[in-house]
């Protein structure tokens, strides 16, 4: 019922990603219009699949630190993007792809670090000192992104700024395909730690004596979890709230085992950002909302439903 | 005595990294199917670090830990977690749970990695609740349990594991007579019964006199005295382990210990 219930949601958001947009395309049309095959569509599919990828990722990264408040940029990948993306500006790198390649170059010099210093005696992965080092590789990419916008000139900056926070309006064939490629890997990574995170979520010598071998399981979603999430922001930017807020809309309907939590959590991911992208480009049309605003307004009222009946129960 | 030998720790050193003295300086603990040795000393006389070892989880400096035979570090944790059940000092999950869920986890290690749970992992379930009287707790969150019912939840997914080889760290530590006494003697029923080898860590020197076979004591990470309670718990060992005077008096054939008054406040 639950997962009938989800699926229709699914299959409802996207088809009113492909219908509903600023241009008026008659139904009847809706199969041959340029329109919707060549800018809709991929940005449907798109939208769902980095929504359905950051929702993942924030429910595997909770199970990892154990605290239910992780999200997908806790652990400083935007702040490296963000680096990445004014630096590439800054240094007037050209083409089509310098942003996105820029950004997920920069996550992933974040991701490095912050797993580097989140080892602990040279091998063991510490998910406190995680979150620590997350924080402060964060802070200093952000202090030094800030550095470059001020020395800068303002319309190089705010092209930066408007692609790092611009969402999904980069959608192309062309990203999609890279998302369908790319993610995959990273997803099946993280599903098949589904009962491993049930085991681990009890701390870590329990989970080595009911048999989970801990410190290739923290690794392993980790990377995949880091790599999903700057992939992500590579063809999307930095969009909040969906890692933190549809992982707990999951818990709420699903419980915390992450057999049907995690799938769960990627449909619902899905969901949610192809809803808002649609209210994004459709609201204050022919301008766009960053959709970040709008993951954050349509997902804090439901987010607030579910917490009232979750804590009745 | 020819039954199997499970758990054979010989001479085992251990000191933890950047301390100045070995927690462990040459232990030694075997134990066979249907024994039930209890594991005595004050805090930080090293019995956990014994576990530790024994089970695998540190590589001892000095010794060596064998599990059917077999170096515990040999053993992948998901083999060794078929032959071994633990009910660790520690735990906390953050996420809420349900006691039947937990008690599943205890099947972890016979999952395959996608496939779901078989019909005899919930019958394997549904023993480990018989067993430790829980099956009306099924259903229930774990933070409304009593924590004599949490600790015998925690033993049922111990016994989820179908483990030959059960090893308790403090299990009573925050209980009251009637659940303390109650879990005692479900141990020795497991042991008795079905043959598990168990290893019972415990501050309590008069029910270890009383249920276990064997008594280990450890002072200072040295093993101080073992053999049956009645040759171990003696009023000097005792005093000089723990730093107190006391008198032992028998008991149903048990040693049993009184800590006596200091007779400082005016005698």
């Amino acid at each position: 019922m639950r997962w009938l219930g989800l699926g229709v949601a699914a299959a409802a958001a996207f088809v009113l990603a492909v219908v509903v947009g600023p241009a008026h395309v008659p139904l009847a049309n809706l199969m041959t219009s340029d329109i919707v095959r060549s800018l809709r569509l991929p940005r449907a599919i798109l939208a769902f699949l980095v929504g359905g990828a950051l929702a993942l990722s924030g429910a595997s990264l909770q199970a990892l630190v154990r605290n239910p408040l992780a999200d997908p940029f806790l652990l400083g990948l935007s702040g490296g993007a963000g680096l990445g993306a004014v630096l590439a500006i800054a240094l007037r790198i050209g083409g089509p792809w310098a942003l996105p390649l820029a950004a997920f170059a920069g996550a992933l010099v974040a991701m490095g670090l912050v797993y580097r210093l989140g080892l602990v005696g040279g091998s063991a992965l510490d998910p406190r000192v995680l979150i620590l080092a997350g924080v402060a590789v964060g802070a200093f990419a952000s202090a030094v992104t800030t550095a470059i916008v001020s020395l800068s000139e303002a319309t190089q900056l705010r092209n930066a700024f408007l692609w790092l926070w611009g969402g999904l309006s980069g959608a192309s064939w062309d990203t999609v395909l890279v998302a369908c490629v790319y993610f995959p890997l990273p997803v099946l990574v993280l599903l098949a730690a589904a009962r491993p995170l049930d085991v681990l979520a009890l701390g870590e010598e329990p989970a080595r004596h009911l048999g989970a071998d801990v410190e290739p399981l923290k690794r392993r979603v980790y990377l995949a979890a880091s790599l999903l999430t700057a992939a992500a922001v590579a063809v999307s930017g930095v969009i909040g709230f969906v890692g933190l807020v549809v992982p707990h809309a999951m818990r709420a309907l699903w419980g915390h085992q992450h057999r049907p939590l995690l799938p769960a959590a990627f449909l619902g991911g899905g969901t949610l950002l192809a809803l808002s992208d649609t209210v994004a480009r459709t609201f204050v049309a022919p301008r766009e909302l960053p959709v970040g605003i709008v993951t954050a307004l349509v997902g804090v009222p439901v987010f607030a439903l579910l917490l009232r009946r979750w804590t009745a129960s | 005595m020819d039954r199997e030998l499970i758990l054979d720790a010989r001479d085992v050193a251990y000191r933890y990294p950047g301390a100045v003295r070995d927690a462990l300086a040459g232990v030694s603990l075997a134990l066979r199917a249907g024994a039930f040795h209890a594991v005595l000393g004050p805090n930080g006389s090293g019995k956990t670090t014994l576990v530790r070892v024994a089970l695998g989880l540190l590589s001892p400096r000095a010794g060596t830990a064998a599990i059917l035979g077999r170096a515990a570090a040999a053993w992948s944790r998901r083999d060794l977690a078929r032959i071994v059940g633990v009910v660790a000092q520690r735990e906390e999950n953050p996420f809420p749970q349900r006691v039947r869920e937990t008690v599943l986890l205890g099947r972890f290690a016979h999952l395959s990695l996608w496939a779901g749970e078989r019909p005899e992992d919930h019958e394997a379930v549904s023993r480990a609740l018989e067993r430790c009287d829980v099956v009306p707790l099924a259903d229930r969150w774990l933070w409304t349990l009593s924590g004599g019912e949490y600790q015998r939840v925690r033993l049922a997914r111990a016994l989820a594991q179908e483990p030959r080889l059960l090893v308790l760290d403090e299990p009573t530590a925050s209980l009251d007579i009637r659940h303390e006494m109650e879990l005692f003697e479900l141990v020795r029923a497991l042991a008795d019964r079905h043959g598990l080898a168990v290893v019972l860590i415990t501050h309590h020197v008069n029910l270890a006199a009383r249920f276990a076979d064997q008594v280990l004591l450890l002072a200072e990470g040295r093993a101080v005295a073992r053999g049956s309670p009645a040759a171990v718990l003696t009023a000097e060992t005792v005093r000089r382990v723990f730093g107190w005077p006391v008198a032992i008096a028998p008991f149903e054939g048990a040693p049993q210990m009184i800590p006596l008054r200091s007779g400082k406040d005016g005698v």
